[in-house]
């Protein structure tokens, strides 16, 4: 029932938007939209109606930062067991990823969800379980209505959630591209609602658009854009009202708040962004892990970290380049020997790419 | 990462913290349901084992004839 199937309805929204001679430039930040652009083609079709479309900084697992992988490899080396999402385990710190430290012995665990990591803190009293928290606002809510739900004393959480609109701030701030409008995330938004994105349009004069997952709502999405091109307007519109409500999930938004509170993050590609992270109140740092093992990690802090040698993920994330033009994709770089992380996640626009390539 | 996928809530546990979502084709999971207002019958948007919304059935029904109004009346000026 939530899936929009109808033969021709892409096609018109393709002509209506061909019919207005636009040159534009927009910006995604989801790999859930980066998927659907490659895997049927949009963005080709979109060439042809004079818009080019690219993915930002949105797939969490790629703008985390080599420091903090490695502190994960840090405390997996003293006997913690580390656990986080499939591909966030299989990114390179400087040289190893977890996933290296697993095959070498360590206790790493990939899971699910949060909930299967608190399991594991159960079973296992007499260890430190961290969960490394990546994520961006559809994914902090689970880790905040699990620390006030008070798991087990021996857990603790990792926190490397980030945040969307300050991130589109900086890439605008920045001022590297200029961009005529924004496609922003379904299910971040889901949680957020409406009002987050609005000072972008206000500030700096760019349309909005919250757009859904499947072609229709991509391509419904880029119409809307165009059209408060061609009206000269700027707001955010909401093409994905099936499922974003305007004012975001209420519930969810107070369990965030209650247990976190913005600050200052560095992402990959990025300098560091005001207010784009999310660190866990003093309130509940017995579960934070940053504070837990303070000691341990401090000697990481100031260390020099070297990106993987001649990836552009930084220039992907910030949307100046594609796949393509980097010289190792394809080559050295492949989803079975990952250079960067924008090959290894799923969500990575390398990944992504290359796996539809494939085809 | 972000992904999220639809399914119907069949059960909600005595605890209230979890519901068991029926995916279709046989599948059904339990999922965390401590950031949403649910009931049973309700569809959900599941992520990373949370309900992160309520799926409005009436809007999605409505979608393509919406898209399909916009497209036909909205003229851009
Ligand atoms: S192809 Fe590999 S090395 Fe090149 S930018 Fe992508 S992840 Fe980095």
């Amino acid at each position: 029932m939530f899936s929009l199937s109808d033969k021709t309805l892409g096609q018109d929204i393709i002509s209506k938007i061909k019919k207005e001679k636009i040159k534009a430039k927009f910006m995604h930040v989801c790999g859930t939209h980066q998927d659907t652009i490659v895997k049927h083609g949009l963005d080709s079709l979109l060439k042809k109606c004079g818009i080019s479309i690219s993915q930002g900084p949105g797939c969490p697992v790629c703008v985390t930062t080599p420091l903090e992988i490695e502190k994960m490899l840090l405390l997996a080396r003293n006997g913690a067991i580390v656990t986080s999402f499939g591909d966030m385990i299989n990114v390179p710190g400087e040289y190893k990823s977890l996933g290296d430290m697993k095959a070498e012995g360590y206790d790493v665990r990939t899971v699910y969800g949060i909930e299967d990591a608190v399991k594991i803190a159960y079973e296992n009293p007499s260890k430190d379980v961290v969960f490394m928290g990546v994520g961006f606002e559809t994914t902090a809510p689970a880790t905040a209505a699990t620390i006030i739900s008070n798991p087990p004393k021996n857990f603790s959480i990792f926190c490397c959630h980030r945040t969307m609109p300050y991130a589109l701030k900086a890439i605008l701030d920045i001022g590297e591209l200029k961009l005529d409008g924004l496609i922003e995330p379904g299910h971040v938004s889901t949680i957020i609602g409406i009002k987050p994105y609005e000072f972008i349009s206000k500030d700096y004069g760019i349309p909005q658009v919250i757009a859904g997952f499947e072609p229709i709502d991509v391509l419904m999405g880029c119409w809307m854009l165009v059209k408060q091109i061609k009206q000269g307007k700027t707001f955010v519109e909401n093409e994905y009202k099936r499922v974003v409500h305007q004012e975001g999930n209420i519930k969810a938004q107070k369990i965030l708040n209650e247990v976190f509170e913005p600050c200052d993050m560095k992402w990959r590609g990025f300098p560091v962004i005001a207010k784009s992270g999310l660190k866990i109140k003093k309130k509940f740092e017995c579960f934070d892990a940053s504070v837990k093992f303070e000691d341990t990690l401090k000697d990481l802090e100031n260390k020099e970290l070297h990106e993987p040698e001649g990836c552009l993920c930084g220039e992907l994330l910030r949307g100046l380049v594609s796949p393509f033009d980097c010289p190792l994709f394809g080559q050295a770089c492949k989803p079975e020997t990952p250079v960067g992380p924008c090959m290894v996640s799923v969500e990575g626009s390398c990944n992504i790419e290359y796996r539809y390539s494939e085809k | 990462m972000c992904l999220a996928i639809p399914g119907k809530v069949v059960e909600i546990e005595s605890n209230k913290y979890h519901a068991i979502v029926d995916y279709g084709e046989g599948t059904k999971r339990k999922a965390n349901i401590s950031l949403v207002d649910v009931k049973i019958g309700d569809y959900v948007l599941v992520h990373a084992g949370f309900a992160i919304e309520v799926l409005n059935k009436k809007e999605a029904r409505e979608t393509i004839a919406l898209f399909r109004e916009m497209l036909s009346f909205e003229e851009v000026k």
